[in-house]
């Protein structure tokens, strides 16, 4: 409240936000280079096009930056936010024709530091304005669904087909896809297969609490290897399995690709589920386990009908946690050719082509913030029922 | 009829209900009163076998409860325990109704048994059906513990420290409810607690554990009058024992001959009335009717000598 007086209705992450938007546009806002792997010319925001069609884009930025200063108005700084990010993609969009037009046959526009700074300013103004409208789950779902939609209409509308990351795109357009389906594949199957082991894994060691002092140590020991060294120590055992095994060669077991991939996902996947299941059934209240014993419950329907449904919450966090986590270990999965994501980073990589590196990157980091939010959902949804008594 | 015939149970070697027998007559509330550790508690427990007796058995209506699946056992015996236990994520009908579905009534039987025993304990079934434990008082919330108890009309209800989490006023009017509802159901009690104020104002009968063993096992009228030892002796409270036993015994006793000043009392008023009555109007005599006649008149000194009879 001090604060507030002092600033006089300033909201003091507005405040930051601002002076660090500031700083932003000093930064090179694009560059421009001859082809897709010199490093090519910082372009600053307001150099990127004519003034004229330059100066309303950073007129929305500079105004949705204002706006996030009032502290009083969420909504305001919300909606402030949303015409800053729609600032910057008109100067992405517009700087892009523009900065190509007769740079040359191979040339590439990338968005450069400046824009990512701004873009991180902006988005973070939208989770600090959400944080304190406090949308319902169902709104928020909403939210999600209108910002998804958007983002796939820009993308079709071709728009931001001039930036490099797009030529990459356009030229892969298959491969991307089958990135796509086999990240997907690699991040929700090992989640599935995990779930498969470690709910019934976590019941026992709720059972039994020399299972559980056994169990957990070795899942945490798993947890601690490093991700590279992991994948990297599925391929001389997966080798060995499919060389020795027919029949596992035959189901495509082998020291590359999927399978090796898919396991060490599935080994780090364990640790959240089984801690979480045991954690979410360890925290029914034992009065309520009490009186369902006393009532005549059978172990069976004291699960199924206490212990599960007021356990939910903290199991889906443990979900949430590894579908997370497995959006971007997967990524790593390329390096084993189990493809994914990873596939067009590593081959980035080995090209120096920033921009392939990209076409890798940012759907893995959209997918990992659509599932976070969806899986927050359901956790505030399996919540929704009174905890405490007053 | 529930026979309690020689029951044991041992951990370690140590005995912890050391051969406890009683017999409990139905449609009567029966109070368990002990200290902590005196094995109240697991007395209870062996009843409906949440706790297996190491030794002895008991009866109810001449069954042994072990020839029976002891959750089977469980869902013909009501269990009502401290701090409710209600299932949070589940609305007060479905926590009612949890014994009759584990049993198989169907959804309109089930629906109008929660119904009848929301009324049963005062609370509107339009109101609260629907509600979920948490956004109920702690009255509230005991009520709908012991009508879940009730839910299925069990032979015996077992309840531990039913009302330990309630604050002193609310748990008086809870005690004055569970004994009219007992009185209107006819059905049969064994609470276990640590007050004996509660086991006196509650039971028909007592029964006093200490270390394991029943060490008294009477009226109310009997454990005040007759401790069987020191132990009971100081549960009871040397202090206000006169006055306790004056509170239990009825002015009809010592009615006299003769005449008095003042408002007449009910017969069946208790005698702690009638001697608050005289110490109040400075009188030596109050009088008594009967049926709006009156009858006689109870003395001063009658009420004294009947206190230090077993002051």
């Amino acid at each position: 409240m001090s604060i507030r007086t002092a600033g006089r209705g300033l909201s003091p992450p507005g405040l930051l936000f601002a002076m660090l938007g500031a700083a932003a546009l000093a930064l090179p806002f694009m560059t421009l280079s001859p082809n897709r792997i010199v490093s090519g010319q910082g372009v600053a925001a307001w150099a990127v096009a004519a003034p004229g069609i330059a100066l309303p884009g950073l007129a929305a930025v500079l105004a949705g930056l204002v706006l996030g200063l009032a502290a009083a108005y969420p909504k305001l700084r919300l909606a402030g936010a949303l015409a800053g990010l729609a600032g910057l993609l008109w100067l992405l969009s517009q700087g892009a024709a523009a900065l190509l037009d007769g740079a040359g046959e191979y040339a590439r526009v990338s968005p450069a530091a400046g824009f990512w700074c701004l873009g991180l300013v902006l988005m973070l103004q939208v989770a600090d304005a959400m944080a304190t409208l406090r949308p319902g789950p169902g709104l928020r779902a909403l939210l999600l669904a209108a910002f998804l939609a958007v983002l796939a209409a820009i993308l079709w509308s071709g728009l931001l087909s001039d930036l490099s990351v797009m030529v990459e795109y356009a030229s892969r357009a298959r491969a991307f896809r089958d990135a796509t389906l086999r990240h997907l594949g690699l991040a929700f199957g090992s989640l599935a297969a995990a779930g498969v082991i470690g709910f019934p894994l976590g019941i026992l060691c709720h059972r039994q609490a020399t299972l559980r002092g056994a169990t957990l140590p070795v899942l945490s020991f798993l947890q601690t290897i490093p991700s590279l060294a992991m994948f990297g120590l599925m391929i001389p055992i997966l080798g060995w399995v499919g060389a020795t095994f027919p029949a596992a060669r035959a189901v495509g077991i082998a020291g590359i690709g999927f399978a090796p991939a898919f396991l060490a996902l599935v080994l780090y996947s364990l640790l959240p589920v089984v801690a979480n299941t045991v954690a979410g059934l360890a925290s029914t209240p034992p009065a309520a386990l009490e009186a369902a014993r006393g009532m005549g419950m059978t172990a069976g329907q004291r699960l199924w009908q206490v212990e599960l449904p007021l356990g939910l919450p903290v199991i889906l966090a443990g979900l949430r946690i590894v579908l997370v986590q497995n959006v971007g270990l997967a990524v790593i999965a390329g390096l084993i050719g189990g493809g994914g994501y990873g596939t067009f980073v590593f081959q980035g990589l080995n090209q120096t082509a920033t921009d392939l590196i990209l076409l890798g990157a940012l759907p893995t980091v959209l997918l990992a913030l659509v599932a976070a939010i969806v899986m927050d959902i359901l956790v505030e949804l399996a919540r929704r029922t009174p905890e405490t008594t007053p | 009829m529930i026979e309690i015939d020689a029951i044991t149970k041992c951990y370690d070697g140590q005995p912890a209900v050391d051969a406890v027998s009683m017999t409990v007559e139905s449609g009567t509330i029966t109070a368990i009163v002990g200290t902590s550790g005196s094995g109240k508690t697991t007395l209870l427990r062996m009843i409906n076998r949440l706790v297996e007796p190491s030794s002895g058995e008991v009866r109810i209506n001449g069954q042994s409860t072990r020839e029976e699946k002891p959750h089977l056992l469980r869902r013909r015996i009501g269990y009502a325990i401290q701090g409710h236990g209600l299932f949070p994520h589940q609305t007060v009908a479905r926590n009612i109704g949890t014994v009759p579905r584990l049993l198989g009534w169907s959804k309109d039987k089930v629906r109008e048994r929660v119904d009848e025993l929301l009324r049963l304990f005062s609370m509107e079934p339009e109101e609260f059906r629907d509600r979920y434990p948490a956004e109920l008082s702690g009255g509230q919330q005991q009520r709908v513990g012991v009508a879940r108890a009730l839910a299925s009309r069990p032979d015996l209800l077992l309840m531990d420290e039913p009302f330990g989490a309630l604050d002193p006023i609310i748990r008086t009017r809870a005690q004055e409810d569970l004994r009219q509802i007992q009185q209107k159901l006819g059905s049969t009690i064994m609470l276990v607690t640590h007050d004996m104020e509660e086991a006196i104002r509650l039971g028909d009968r007592v029964a006093v554990m200490d270390g394991g063993k029943l060490v008294q096992y009477g009226t109310p009228a009997e454990i005040i009058a007759e401790p069987a030892s020191d132990f009971v002796a100081h549960m009871v409270g040397d202090v206000e024992r006169p006055l306790r036993l004056l509170s239990l015994l009825p002015l009809g006793d010592l009615v006299e001959e003769g005449e008095a000043e003042g408002e007449p009392l009910p017969a069946e008023a208790s005698l702690r009335e009638a001697l608050s009555a005289c110490l109040w109007n400075g009188k030596q005599a109050v009088p008594v009717e009967r049926d709006g006649k009156v009858v006689g008149r109870v003395t001063l000194d009658a009420i004294r000598a009947r206190a230090g009879h077993h002051g």
